[in-house]
């Protein structure tokens, strides 16, 4: 696991993403599943990419069950990019780096 | 990734079943290869709880096993894997430019084991709620729809498989088929049947998948007597066969009218040192033992290939 990549739960989410000066990337995330497998190593790359301008965070959702009720996930892998405390941009499923990519330097303006 | 500037025997594009095995032919064969893979190598057999049809795994393999020992397969004989995704092929001639965001990678053959996806309905509402209830993987999604009543969409081997993983979790799966018998294997149809948390709505089509901000119910239509109602739901699966990651291989292969890739028994596509392995493929049966047995093809005939063309 990078270093460039936290990991937040129920308890820390307000503090470390929507209080957050950066942007923040969330990766909601579970083990069972496949595709959030296939996917951890383009959000491993985009916190290296992007560091220092854009935080990269991991949420365990067996583990943290609340923050995704709130944001209405039913499905993983979730990225949602927050942008002062709101979500900015939601994508679902394992889609490539450059469309992650894309989705963050948009944001980024 | 740099742009690479030796120019490599094989590029193999994709690491599901297909690319890994032709990876593990081609690694064996002490080819100059190397396999581009987006994700983490595994494909679609990542999302698949348990493979039962692998031959030699009598009590089945679950799909994270199955793909990390192929790719550990590969690996132990040296195939080198990157992390890169591909958006482009060009190469009429003897060498082939593999175009990636971080520039070209050039190749004397090329294998394309890009695999496929879920196929989408195209229905009202479905990619509004994508992710707020609609679903193309049992395995992922189930756990949300614990206690809650769910629609699934379709009729072969997956829809049949993912429903009744789904009963693990939901309390009822209602499971709509355009038929009147499903297309799923004999032992996955008897398992469907036999579940009482599925009831088949035979000769049924959906027509739209309808709530506000999440999935609420799904619009049906029982096809022999016309009538339409609304299933009231929390999710909407849909498992009507996959669509092929071909788009960027658009006029460059030729293809069928779904996109998948035309190749003959050696795996050849229409473009000459071009090969093909896998779901990718336009064929009849699209399983995990086929995709290895087109990625040994693909690779012998590539190396047969480069003997003719540039020995």
């Amino acid at each position: 696991m990078s270093d460039n990549v936290m990991q937040v739960t129920d308890d820390t989410f307000e503090a470390e993403v929507l209080n957050s000066n950066l942007p923040t990337l969330v990766d909601f995330w579970a083990a069972w599943c496949g595709p959030c497998r296939a996917i951890a190593p383009v959000v491993e790359e985009l916190a290296e990419q992007f560091a220092g301008k854009v935080k990269v965070a991991k949420l365990n959702v067996d583990e943290s069950p609340k923050t995704p009720g709130q944001y209405g996930i039913r499905a993983i892998p979730t990225l949602i990019l927050f942008k002062e405390g709101k979500v900015a941009d939601q994508i679902t499923g394992a889609v490539s780096k450059s469309h992650l990519e894309q989705a963050i330097q948009k944001q980024l303006g | 990734m740099a742009a690479e500037t030796q120019t490599r025997d094989l590029v193999i594009i994709g690491g599901g079943p297909a690319g890994l095995t032709a990876g593990l032919y081609a690694a064996r064969a002490r080819m100059d290869a190397v396999l581009l893979e987006m994700l983490s190598p595994g494909g679609q057999v990542l999302s698949t709880d348990l493979v039962e049809n692998w031959p030699g795994d009598v009590e089945g393999v679950s799909g994270f096993a199955l793909a990390d020992r192929m790719r550990a397969h590969a690996l132990k004989f040296g195939l080198e894997i990157k992390s890169q995704e591909v958006t482009g092929l060009r190469g009429e001639g003897k060498l082939k430019h593999v175009r990636t965001p971080d520039g070209e990678v050039k190749a004397k053959a090329v294998i394309l084991a890009v695999g496929a996806q879920p196929r989408k309905l195209g229905l009202p509402g479905e990619a509004l709620l994508t992710g707020k209830g609609v679903s193309y993987c049992g395995t992922c999604d189930g756990p949300f729809y614990r206690d809650r009543e769910v629609v699934a969409i379709g009729g072969g081997d997956t829809a049949a498989e993912e429903a009744v993983f789904l009963t693990r979790f939901a309390k009822k799966i209602y499971l709509v088929h355009r038929r009147d018998e499903l297309r799923a294997a004999g032992v996955l149809a008897e398992r469907v049947l036999a579940n009482p948390k599925i009831q088949v709505l035979w000769s049924h089509q959906a027509l739209a998948i309808q709530g506000q901000g999440k999935v609420e119910a799904v619009r049906l239509k029982n096809l022999k007597t016309g009538q339409e109602f609304d299933q009231p739901a929390d999710g909407a699966f849909v498992f009507v066969g996959t669509a092929p990651n071909t788009g960027f291989l658009r006029g460059v292969v030729d293809m069928d009218r779904e996109g998948f890739i035309i190749c003959d028994r050696t795996q050849h596509t229409s473009l000459n040192g071009v090969f093909a392995a896998g779901d990718c493929c336009s064929k009849l049966l699209r399983q995990i033992v086929v995709a290895a047995g087109e990625g040994a093809v693909a690779t012998y005939a590539a190396q047969r290939y480069l003997e003719d063309n540039h020995g």
